[in-house]
């Protein structure tokens, strides 16, 4: 496994010093995917820049950020700005309660299969 | 968007484009137990690691006489994933038994299906913590999955769940964590176990 990229600046000043999210919805297995009908950004910091191009196609928040090998609490931040802004795409609903027994009948499906 | 990622479209990094849920299950245990090989075995793409730091004064360790209490660890979790359906998709979290650790990953215990807690029967005082969070502190439903080493001791499910102090309902699965049938036979139970006994209402804070 990689080495996680040694950063010359704490990680917090790329999010311009702020630890938590403008909102509190992003979880490490949610959903994401650039919006095709919003122009990018017109002064995307590295990062975001970096994170849009990661999720030109459907990932989840933890897979980007071991992508970017940055920590997912930095990326949930960069991630939670992107979408208020419009320019990334929350695919997947946050789960605040267990998954339904329908869902659960989905997975073990799924598991069965394998 | 021409990038260094622009020839990932065809080689399965990306989700299906017609998944619309996410789904979690945590893969709880002590470090060395199995759980990246667990994870591994039954994941369509190659385990990934995502790391966080903490301050060592939160880890609760108290040897750390003398050292500067800004000092900071390195926590790591490795995850893979099963798209169970052309709709939904199924991660699997390997973080460490602590509650503490999972902490640090935003909301991972949060809406989890449930836990699979992995066990070496070489070192089962390791995981009395685990057993004592999850049922005290989460309400979320979980399994027991043995791991059987070459040369461990082999205990029957009895035994463990007496050794363990396990509610009579609490499955206890063994497995050979290399192996994509067993490794998937214990996500199964868990799975079933969560159909059954859903997680209690003061789950998941």
């Amino acid at each position: 496994m990689e080495d996680y990229r040694d950063h010359p600046v704490r990680p917090y000043v790329l999010t311009s010093g702020r630890a938590h999210p403008s909102r509190n919805t992003i979880r490490p297995e949610t959903l994401l995917v650039v919006d095709p009908d919003t122009p990018p950004p017109v002064t995307p910091t590295r990062q975001q820049r970096e994170l849009l191009d990661m999720c030109g196609g459907l990932l989840s928040l933890a897979e980007a950020a071991a992508h970017m090998r940055l920590p997912v609490s930095l990326v949930v931040v960069i991630a939670s700005d992107l979408v208020d802004s419009g320019h990334l795409q929350v695919r997947s609903a946050p789960r605040h309660s267990p998954p339904s027994a329908e869902l659960l009948e989905k997975v073990l499906n799924g598991l069965r299969k394998l | 968007m021409a990038s260094e990622n622009s020839d990932w479209s065809d080689d399965g990094r990306y989700v299906a484009p017609t998944v619309a849920q996410s789904v979690k299950i945590l893969v709880v245990g002590a470090f060395g137990v199995g759980k990246t090989t667990l994870i591994g075995s039954v994941s369509e793409i190659a385990p990934l690691r995502t790391e966080e730091t903490m301050t060592l004064a939160s880890v609760g360790v108290d040897s750390l006489t003398g050292l500067d209490d800004k000092a900071t660890t390195t926590v790591a979790m490795d995850f893979g994933r099963i798209t169970v359906s052309p709709d939904v998709v199924l991660y699997l979290f390997g973080t460490p038994g602590q509650r503490r650790f999972w902490d640090l990953w935003e909301g991972l215990a949060e809406g989890a299906v449930g836990a699979l807690v992995l066990i070496d029967t070489r070192r089962i005082e390791d995981s009395f913590e685990v057993f004592d969070q999850l049922e005290t502190r989460t309400g979320m439903p979980f399994a027991v999955a043995v791991n059987d080493f070459p040369g461990a001791p082999r205990y029957g499910a009895d035994q463990l769940r007496e050794a363990l102090d396990l509610l009579p309902d609490t499955p206890i699965v063994h497995c050979d964590a290399r192996n994509k049938e067993s490794s998937a036979q214990a996500l199964i139970k868990l799975v079933e176990h969560a159909l059954h006994f859903p997680a209690s209402e003061k789950a998941l804070t």
